[in-house]
């Protein structure tokens, strides 16, 4: 398997008052094609992570690797220009909340028509040919009533999709997945994985998959990175994810209730601050 | 079970504006007993949270009865109907006032209703959901996701009502703090026999927490399940089975 995306001993800092504050620290991995999960709580550094691999940590945030280097690209010294290449042409990134992450004030198929803009020159006829085929790739019935609606007149589902719809149709290489269905009802989040999972197998993408739902991340994906206070603190095959070691990993799955009926009341997580170290 | 605490009878709520109607609920029949936790699932759009709405006036009631202790509710609901029913909401970060203290959210019941001694029943409501006393004075956005949660859980049983009408309240929050307040919710309701009803689109949390639930979908009721009938997945309708499947996590497509 030849490496996609590798990372080694990548760090994100953000000044405070008291100083830096190191919320990734020191996180190595590598990415072929197929689906890697990253897993920790909130303020982890799972998303951070993400967003540095792509070069958006917001100011007046700093990431700093050893090696960042993607498909032979040299990210930590990539330029502007560059970037623009990458971003949304070679790799694109999911987030969380339709709500927030879609252009108000433009329909979604001139939101799509845009992302093809930046990639190949192509005819009007030709992408608003390709944004329409992508709007039905990822299940939406009414493909041109949605390209021609705005972000409010579609449900949270529905909003998602198109959102995924915008980021595949330039047909990436990476796509980073931030919490894509945890505003999904379980239903349409299937949906949205069967998506996702296909694009992986047919097209040979790299999908980094981020979560706070073990449960979830352990039947999609491949592999899982599980992160605790900016660090990895085990990496495990998916499916021996019932054999894991670290006291953390046993954590997050043992708090999650089940339909079967388990302890009453539920273990809550420890936390050990030595996990940290 | 013992005696019919709340009861729902072919609840219907019709929103109309302009020339457009949507009928969020149609016809919804269920009793909860006293003491008891009752479940409501399904996905959004379907009306499980319009049903809690419309028993606390929130939502009209357009068709169909709720009687809470056998009397028939009246609209508007009278002061007392809100000292005995009181509701927590999904999202901890919208229904905290964010220039209110957590004194005077906690506080604000207590004057309304005209409560003798706020101060002791303050620093009791605290100790109860687990916040020391030096919460009292703080701002939502000084807590966390899950101690906000905890500060919502405070208001509504500062006023010692018997119901707790729960909207989803942990659908907002990672899952180890998922488990700190259903686990607090639990001790709770056995420390002073509170009957919950509780809204949500997980199925797991709903089997932890319910010991029935109704499963609705387009704003009517498709199936009611027993805790157990859930446990060893005996559904009898499609859609309850397809919830099922969706609740054990990913599975490829068959086709």
């Amino acid at each position: 398997m030849t490496a996609l995306l590798t990372v080694e001993d990548l760090r994100v800092t953000f000044p405070t008052r008291q100083g830096p504050s190191e919320v990734v620290r020191g996180v190595t991995f590598t990415l072929g094609r197929e689906r890697l999960g990253i897993v920790g709580e909130s303020g982890s550094g799972k998303s951070q992570t993400g967003r540095a691999i792509l070069g958006l940590t917001p100011p007046p945030g700093k990431a700093t690797a050893r090696v960042l280097d993607f498909d032979g690209i040299d990210l930590r010294a990539a330029s502007p220009a560059t970037w623009r290449s990458l971003r949304g042409a070679r790799m694109s990134m999911v987030m969380q909340d339709p709500k927030f992450s879609l252009n108000p004030v433009m329909t979604i198929g001139k939101q799509l028509m845009e992302a093809l803009k930046f990639g190949a020159t192509q005819s009007r006829s030709e992408a608003k040919a390709r944004a329409i085929a992508m709007l039905e790739a990822v299940q939406i019935r009414d493909p041109e009533r949605v390209f021609r609606a705005y972000p409010h007149e579609l449900s949270g589902g529905m909003g998602q999709r198109a959102m995924i719809a915008m980021m595949l149709v330039t047909e990436p290489d990476l796509l980073i997945a931030d919490e894509p269905t945890s505003a999904l009802d379980v239903t349409v989040q299937v949906e949205v994985l069967r998506i996702l999972d296909r694009l992986v197998a047919e097209r040979g993408m790299g999908l980094i998959f981020i979560s706070h739902d073990l449960r979830l991340v352990s039947s999609f994906c491949d592999r899982v990175l599980v992160m605790y206070a900016g660090r990895v603190v085990e990496e495990l095959k998916a499916s021996e994810l019932k054999q894991a070691q670290h006291p953390y990993t046993r954590g997050l799955m043992n708090c999650l209730p089940q339909i079967e009926g388990g302890q009453r009341p539920l273990p809550t997580l420890e936390r050990d601050a030595a996990w940290a170290k | 079970m013992g005696q019919v605490m709340l009861s729902v009878e072919a609840l219907g709520v019709t929103f109309r504006r302009g020339g457009d109607t949507v009928r969020a609920v149609r016809g919804v029949s269920f009793d909860v007993g006293r003491g008891e936790s009752f479940g409501i699932v399904g996905e959004s759009g379907s009306g499980k949270s319009t049903v809690l709405r419309a028993i606390c006036g929130l939502a009209p009631t357009t068709a169909g009865a709720i009687r809470l202790g056998g009397q028939v509710l009246e609209t508007p609901r009278p002061a007392d109907f809100y000292r005995r029913v009181q509701m927590v909401f999904q999202d901890p970060y919208a229904s905290l006032h964010p220039r209110h203290t957590v004194d005077k959210v906690l506080s604000e019941p207590l004057a309304i209703h005209g409560f003798p001694d706020r101060e002791a029943r303050i620093e009791r409501a605290l100790a109860d959901v687990g916040l020391g006393p030096d919460f009292r004075f703080r701002y939502p956005h000084q807590l966390s996701g899950g101690q906000r949660q905890r500060v919502a859980v405070a208001r509504a049983l500062i006023l010692e009502p018997e119901v707790l009408l729960l909207d989803e309240p942990t659908s907002a929050l990672d899952a180890s703090i998922q488990a700190e307040v259903l686990n607090l919710l639990d001790r709770l309701r056995a420390e002073r026999g509170l009957t919950y009803l509780m809204v949500s689109h997980d199925l797991a949390v709903v089997a932890h927490m319910c010991e029935r639930l109704v499963v609705m979908q387009h704003g009517a009721a498709v199936e009611e399940l027993t805790r157990a009938a859930l446990a060893s997945h005996r559904a009898e309708t499609d859609y309850t089975r397809m919830l099922l499947a969706a609740s054990a996590g990913y599975t490829p497509a068959t086709t």
